[in-house]
């Protein structure tokens, strides 16, 4: 005698699926992060800032491409749209940095994370890539709306498209650059303050303070003062190496580019290995 | 099934604080309640079980894995339920208890139905789809047993489960607790730091002091040599007090009641007789479980 309706209740079931290993676990949590990185989610609120800056990047990547479609000429290179998009990029970095880290830790999810096969490292290295990704795309996918508008109206046939494509992956490189030193510093300044509103306070001021600096430097009047100067501020030592590696950024480097390369990538090792030690510790608590 | 042995375990922390000190124990699979005063060394104890901290000294085998190198399969195999706040406020439980899911290795579609399947076992329903921000504290605490239950562990480690609960939220989650252990075939070590709390739901039980092991036995081990009766009548508990020592028994008084230790069946029987030959009222005769914690009170004093 069955009886339609009746809820049976079959009790607890053991679990025996497959257990994924740590890369998968890692995987997750790098889309997990990726999506909040943009709000995906989370409650509406979440989605206002980086969806606005995002909105505002596309714009001008939508005006530049009607400008260069219209007359012909490029107002802003892919190289150089990271650096005029620099106060935009910082603002993204604020808002969004807190919302991988400092949330974990003002809601004391830590615990629950370490308590799994998940480590301190792939915790931190599913983050980094998370922040990297969601600043890449931020700069990537306008600079590919310039790539489209210019290879809609080349006139140059075939051979103007893979010119401009010449042009575009440079310019993705060097928006790697910048993910990549943009997601270290917002992640190591987010990841010592549960409280979001002053880790976003704190990365605004790390990279606006260094500003002043390059400008005391660049006005001193020895060569070499002037010519490292640019070293002192984030995005103007992202200008410096992609000076370096040939990009034109009218910046007066003399014989220290290998310096500007250098110091770029030991300031991004060296923020990632004090978020790690930072994780270990928190990891064993 | 032994689940749980240390040998000699030590955790001394830098500075020289002493939280386990030489620590042996064998713990047989059940419900475990692991009982000791704050700063007792009970979270220490939880911590090295996880491979989140090395023993200082001695050995630790959790299911016989070794937590220091054996970390993945031990923590694949045991669900952790912290004591402070752990939920973020703005998603909903079931979005945060899959996530937890896949953090264990399951894949998305398995994270998802264990996190329901989970949800539903401690309780929680609809409201599983609203933000943790506006659960009530007992809520909350559900929704952290579920996510140390979503991976389908062998073992729960819960350390103070009831703290910050009114008194029917504790009984419910003590229950629950109970429940797992009994009917999921979960091994479950319950922290805190309320003996009487826990001593009901237990099967076994480890008591710590300052990082000593104080006593570590079953339940029913520990109490079975102390039944005694309890009797009351409505008058003339003097002349029955009387007429049982007549009888042979040693009877003590405590308020109303008559304290008559059970030593065989026999004793009903007489204390039955002695009660129609006076032509008293019998109010009550019950049988009375010494509470565990009468037999750590002699031991603690000894120990201060």
């Amino acid at each position: 005698m069955s009886e339609a309706g009746v809820i049976h209740d079959i009790g607890y079931q053991r679990y025996d699926g497959p257990r994924l290993g740590r890369f998968a676990m890692q995987q997750a949590l790098y889309v997990h992060g990726l999506r909040a990185a943009y709000g995906l989610g989370r409650s509406a609120k979440a989605k206002i800032f980086p969806w606005l800056v995002f909105g505002i990047m596309l714009l001008v990547a939508v005006i530049v491409a009607a400008i260069r479609s219209l007359t012909g000429e490029s107002v802003l290179s892919y190289l150089e749209f990271a650096g005029q998009m620099s106060f935009l990029i910082i603002f993204f970095t604020a808002i969004v940095a807190p919302q991988l880290v400092s949330r974990d830790l003002r809601a004391g999810t830590l615990p629950l994370y370490f308590s799994r096969p998940l480590r301190a490292a792939d915790y931190v290295s599913a983050k980094f890539a998370a922040m990297v990704s969601a600043i890449w795309l931020l700069l990537g996918v306008p600079q590919f709306i310039m790539f489209l508008g210019a290879a809609f109206t080349t006139k140059d046939g075939v051979k103007g498209v893979f010119n401009e494509l010449g042009d575009l992956l440079p310019g993705w490189g060097y928006s790697l650059l910048w993910a990549l030193m943009f997601a270290a510093i917002g992640l190591l300044v987010a990841s010592f303050t549960g409280k979001q509103a002053f880790a976003a306070g704190g990365i605004v001021a790390v990279f606006l303070v260094t500003t002043p600096i390059v400008g005391v430097l660049s006005s001193l009047p020895s060569t070499t003062a002037n010519q490292l100067a640019f070293l002192s501020s984030p995005m103007t030592l992202l200008a410096g190496v992609g000076q370096w590696m040939g990009g034109r950024f009218d910046l007066e480097l003399g014989r220290f580019g290998p310096i500007y390369g250098i110091e770029a990538v030991c300031l991004i090792a060296v923020c990632l290995l004090i978020l790690l030690a930072r994780y270990r510790k928190v990891a064993s608590l | 099934m032994t689940i749980i042995v240390t040998d000699g375990l030590t955790k001394t922390y830098g500075g020289g604080v002493t939280a386990l000190a030489d620590l042996t124990v064998a713990v047989d699979a059940g419900v475990i309640g692991l009982v000791g005063a704050n700063g007792a060394g009970k979270s220490t104890f939880i911590k090295i079980m996880l491979g989140l901290l090395p023993p200082s000294s001695g050995s630790l085998r959790v299911f016989d894995l070794d937590p220091v190198t054996q970390t993945d399969r031990v923590r694949a195999r045991v669900g952790y339920m912290p004591e402070n706040d752990c939920l973020p406020p703005d998603v909903s439980a079931a979005e945060f208890v899959t996530h937890l899911a896949r953090m264990s290795g399951l894949p998305k579609t398995a994270a998802r139905e264990r996190a329901s399947e989970a949800l539903r076992h401690v309780g929680l329903y609809e409201e599983r789809y609203r933000q943790i921000g506006g659960y009530s504290t007992g809520m909350k605490q559900r929704v952290k047993l579920a996510q140390a239950l979503v991976h389908d562990p062998d073992l729960l480690l819960l350390d103070e489960p009831t703290n910050g609960l009114d008194p029917a939220g504790r009984d419910a989650m003590l229950n629950l607790v109970h429940r797992i252990g009994n009917e999921f075939g979960i091994s479950v070590v319950v922290c805190s730091h309320l003996l009487g709390e826990v001593e009901r739901i237990c099967d076994s039980l480890i008591a710590i002091e300052g990082g000593r092991l104080l006593r570590a036995d079953r339940i029913s081990s520990m109490t079975e040599a102390s039944d005694i009766l309890a009797v009351e009548v409505a008058d003339g508990t003097d002349e029955l007090a009387a007429a049982l020592t007549e009888r042979g028994l040693a009877v003590t008084r405590e308020g109303r009641l008559l304290l008559v230790p059970l030593e065989s069946d026999e004793a009903y029987d007489r204390i039955l007789h002695a009660v129609t030959d006076l032509d008293l009222n019998l109010h009550r005769l019950d049988q009375r479980r010494h509470r565990v914690a009468e037999l750590f009170t002699k031991k603690e004093t000894a120990d201060v």
